[in-house]
């Protein structure tokens, strides 16, 4: 009995953190049913985790723009326009991948400076300078594929970046119709995961912090390895790992990193919940604001390369909206405009949560028209849930 | 015996890891002023929180009558139209707005759909004068400094014809005269038929101004005394917040004789731009090794604008004028260097700029300092726990944990937060701007004692205070500031009130 009462306090007291979690479970098992289990095939979940990667990315550096309070209008012209740069040094500067993907990224985070600068230097609200921004990177976008129109990337692998998935081990007749390293990967995890459990657990025990009964742990942890497996085991029974997924988990762990265990997370949570203070306690407001926004540039870079990648070409209207989805997607992963809150691997649920309902609702052959409303409706939806658990003291 | 206005019944009030209020009873006659008196965190604030309609009912338990009928508020607005005024400790106006836009913010006097503005200032004139507030009513909030937005505030709840007003610390951040100018308000209200709660670490004021005095100690009423018959003075209201009593509360310190000079000003002067005026005219300033210096003067002299020029100049002032440590002149583009170069400034204003309020007792103490538990650029957890715990304890800080958030701390707790933030710096000058201000009498005593131990290690400190009384007993040395000019300096044995006032006003 004690234990049902444990699960309960603990989901009434985490409810803002399990939240999300648990809507995106009901989302899934509702398109699961709806679509006769042909969303949570192999193939599709593949898919999808393929299509928001590009979001994702954008969404875990619009968090980081929200916290500290400011918004990125400009990121979708920017990503297209950036993705048409990597395009035409493919293949009209005949540039090498290894070097053009690098080489982008810096252009990234060199726009993202020129964003700051207008903010921090000269004072311009942060939506009035990026929607100057998304003007322009429209205009740039236009004018980059005007002689050319679709710029087709003919390149294996910068294509691979979208399209492609992680080599497998070469052991044919072991697990026959599974992608073993994928397998191997997600075995790793597991075990990364369960021991940086325990021992985070054992630190807090040592300093008496309040820490989960042991059954509820083992429950925690059980359901954490289900879900991974879950994961790993669909995932594996297509295509194994795709690269986009690689990326954004890359991303998503360095950013995750970052923003909770480092000095530069620490200043940048610090100048989101109260700049005069943070100034005053010797961290420069400007320096943090163009170190946000150079980041949000570099991923934008990344952003417009997987969609080029994806799409294998560079359209003249690639990246619009992207700066929505993204925003959308922060939101629903629990950011607050007030500042200072907002975790980069709730912004990450938020893009899949987002993208699920766009294939799901694909899936079911909904038009685009309502699949608009129902998206605008979950996003306000799960703001008011934020805004109302936040309250509770 | 008439009904009393106020009866609070066995009110408990629990928040998650802190009982702040336990079946704590409360009775207030009618037409008079009940003083609400108690350590950081004994629960005033929460009581009065609780009455007002912020704590919900149902989110408590007890029983409120006003007038003896029993009041069961979902909102502040209830509470409201019930005669209840509250002045909450912490502000609550509209820096942007205009001063009479907020004294009737959410009951603008109206003709048709348009606000009478004509009405509305000339109301708000009356009322300023009510206060002893002599402002332009057409002033934007933000002009004003903290002093005079409490009299806004003051002013805006006596436009609402409270029958009962509830003021939580009024004073903290009021000078002595006007402090005194508001305590006549109180008595005249009374006369008028208003009766008032006052919540104050002030005993002084307490005992001048109390019919009665309660006091609260751990979340329980300890005790309700009658101001009339003489058994109000500050040692029986010490014994019973602190439950214990204290001999001397500025404690004396070692004389030894004070090092080199390790800070000075010369001929410092600032502009600033934005109201187009002179802030500072050719301050001089020293500082010896292991010396307490008091700065002190009126409210707008100038002295936060001071220490805010010394501390790297965040705001953007144009500075004049030379700034020497230990002998050598240094120039700050920031407040990072002045870090960097051994200065700390606990700010006036904790809330504003002092704390960052949503995150954890824990970051907080550690901001300014992250070198010090950082490798690499990663932070080491561990040794922050042990760093956040070794300081919350040595300032006995009240919280349930080092991972609560400042916003739910106590406000003299939250000061402690802020203290204990700056010494984390280990700077070698320390700058404290009203350290004291919502502070209990015990934690004051804890505060001098620990600036004390700090200068006998060799820390010097600048304390800049309006409170004449704790600026005579703890300072070496005093500077007077008024209209940005140091108008005197006095050593501590000439000092006294008499000739402080007179240079301040100079
Ligand atoms: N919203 C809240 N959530 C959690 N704890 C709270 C909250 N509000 C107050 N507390 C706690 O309740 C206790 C009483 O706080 P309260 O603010 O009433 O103290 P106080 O007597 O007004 O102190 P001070 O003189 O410092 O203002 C404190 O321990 C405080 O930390
Ligand atoms: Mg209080």
């Amino acid at each position: 009995m004690t234990f049902f009462k444990e699960i309960i306090q603990l989901l009434k007291k985490n409810i803002r953190d399990y939240g999300m979690f648990i809507a995106l479970f009901v989302i899934m098992a509702y398109f699961a049913i709806a679509t006769d289990g042909v969303f949570i095939s192999s193939r599709n979940i593949s898919n999808l985790l393929n299509q928001m990667g590009y979001i994702a990315v954008l969404a875990i550096g619009m968090t980081l723009v929200i916290v500290i309070r400011h918004i990125d209008l400009s990121v979708g012209f920017m990503a297209g326009f950036l993705g048409a740069i990597a395009a035409i040094a493919l293949t009209q500067w005949n540039l090498p991948v290894a070097l053009v993907i690098p080489l982008v990224m810096i252009f990234g985070i060199f726009a993202g400076l020129i964003t700051a600068t207008t903010i921090a230097r000269f004072g311009i609200p942060s939506f009035v300078a990026t929607l100057a921004g998304w003007l322009i990177y429209r205009g740039a976008l236009s004018q980059a594929t005007l002689k050319t129109g679709t710029i087709v990337i003919p390149n294996d692998s910068f294509n691979a970046l979208g399209n492609g998935y992680i080599p497998d081990l070469p052991l044919p007749n072991f697990l026959p119709g599974l992608h073993k390293l994928t397998l191997l990967l997600g075995v790793v995890a597991a075990v990364a995961f369960v021991i940086s459990e325990i021992s985070s657990r054992k630190k807090k025990m040592a300093y008496d912090f309040e820490v989960l009964s042991k059954s509820m742990f083992v429950v925690k942890i059980v359901f954490m390895l289900l879900l991974l497996g879950a994961i790993t085991y669909v995932l594996a029974g297509y295509n194994g790992l795709s690269w986009t997924a690689v990326i954004v988990l890359a991303v998503t762990l360095i950013y995750h990193f970052l923003t909770t265990q480092t000095y530069l997370g620490r200043h940048i949570y610090a100048v989101g919940g109260n700049p005069e203070a943070a100034e005053l306690s010797g961290i420069s407001v400007n320096k943090i604001t163009y170190v946000v926004f150079g980041s949000m540039g570099l991923l934008t870079a990344l952003s417009g390369m997987l969609f080029a990648s994806r799409l294998q070409s560079a359209t003249t209207t690639a990246g619009t909206l992207f700066e929505l989805d993204a925003i959308a997607a922060a939101y629903v992963g629990g950011v607050s405009s007030a500042g200072g809150v907002g975790k980069v691997t709730g912004s990450l649920v938020g893009a899949i949560v987002m993208m699920s309902l766009t294939n799901g609702m694909n899936l079911m052959g909904i038009d685009i028209s309502t699949q608009y409303m129902v998206r605008g409706a979950v996003l306000v939806l799960a703001v008011i849930f934020d805004v109302a658990t936040r309250k509770r003291v | 015996m008439s009904v009393p206005i106020l009866e609070m019944k066995n009110i408990t009030k629990q928040f998650p890891g802190v009982k702040a209020l336990d079946d704590v009873s409360f009775k207030v006659e009618r037409e008079n002023i009940h003083c609400l008196v108690g350590e950081n965190g004994a629960g005033k604030s929460t009581l009065m929180k609780v009455l007002s309609g912020v704590h919900p009912h149902g989110s408590y338990e007890g029983e409120i009558y006003i007038s003896g009928e029993l009041q069961e508020y979902s909102n502040t607005r209830d509470s409201e139209k019930a005669g209840i005024a509250v002045i909450y400790q912490e502000l609550a106006l509209v820096p942007e707005m205009t001063v009479y836009e907020n004294v009737f913010l959410g009951h603008e006097i109206r003709r048709g759909i348009n606000i009478n503005i004509n009405e509305t200032i000339k109301q708000t004139v009356e009322v300023l004068k009510k206060v002893g507030l002599d402002v332009n009513p057409s002033t934007k909030v933000k002009y004003l400094g903290i002093g005079k937005q409490q009299l806004v505030e003051i002013a805006k709840a006596l436009s609402r014809d409270a029958k009962l007003l509830v003021l939580d610390e009024p004073t903290s951040a009021l000078n002595e005269s006007d402090s005194e100018n508001l305590l006549n308000l109180l008595r005249e209200l009374k006369k008028e038929g208003v009766t008032s709660i006052l919540i104050s670490h002030k005993l002084q004021e307490v005992i001048s101004v109390a019919d009665k005095v309660t006091v609260l100690r751990d979340g329980q009423s300890v005790i309700t005394l009658d101001g009339h018959n003489g058994e109000v003075n500050e040692d029986v209201l010490i014994k019973h917040m602190v439950g214990r009593s204290i001999e001397n509360i500025y404690p004396d310190r070692e004389k030894k004789p004070f090092g080199d000079v390790v800070f000075e000003v010369r001929d410092w002067s600032a502009y600033d731009p934005r109201r187009g005026r002179n802030l500072l005219e050719d301050v001089n300033i020293k500082l010896k090794k292991g010396e307490i210096v008091g700065i002190t003067g009126l409210m707008g002299a100038g002295r936060t604008e001071l220490a805010l020029s010394l501390f790297g100049n965040p705001v953007g002032y144009q500075i004049k004028g030379e700034m020497l440590i230990n002998g050598k002149p240094v120039s700050f583009s920031n407040p990072h260097d002045a870090i960097e170069a051994g200065l700390a400034y606990v700010t006036e204003d904790r809330k504003g700029n002092g704390l960052i309020l949503i995150q954890d007792v824990k970051s907080n103490i550690t901001i300014a300092n992250l070198d010090r538990i950082t490798e690499g650029g990663v932070i080491n957890e561990n040794a922050e726990i042990k760093d956040a715990r070794e300081y919350t304890e040595s300032l006995d800080i009240k919280t349930p944990s080092i991972n609560q958030k400042v916003l739910y701390l106590s406000g003299g707790n939250q000061q402690k937060v802020s203290l204990a933030k700056w010494l984390y710096v280990q700077p070698d000058v320390m700058i404290l701007d009203e350290p004291t201000r919502g502070i209990d009498v015990g934690a004051k005593y804890e505060i001098f004692t620990i600036m004390n131990s700090l200068v006998e290690q060799g820390m010097s400190i600048i304390m800049i205070s309006s409170e004449l009384p704790e600026i005579l007993g703890m300072a070496d040395r005093i500077y007077v500031v008024s209209s940005g000019r140091i108008t005197g300096e006095l050593q501590k044995e000439e000092a006294d009130q008499e000739t402080i006032m007179r240079f301040a006003t100079m």
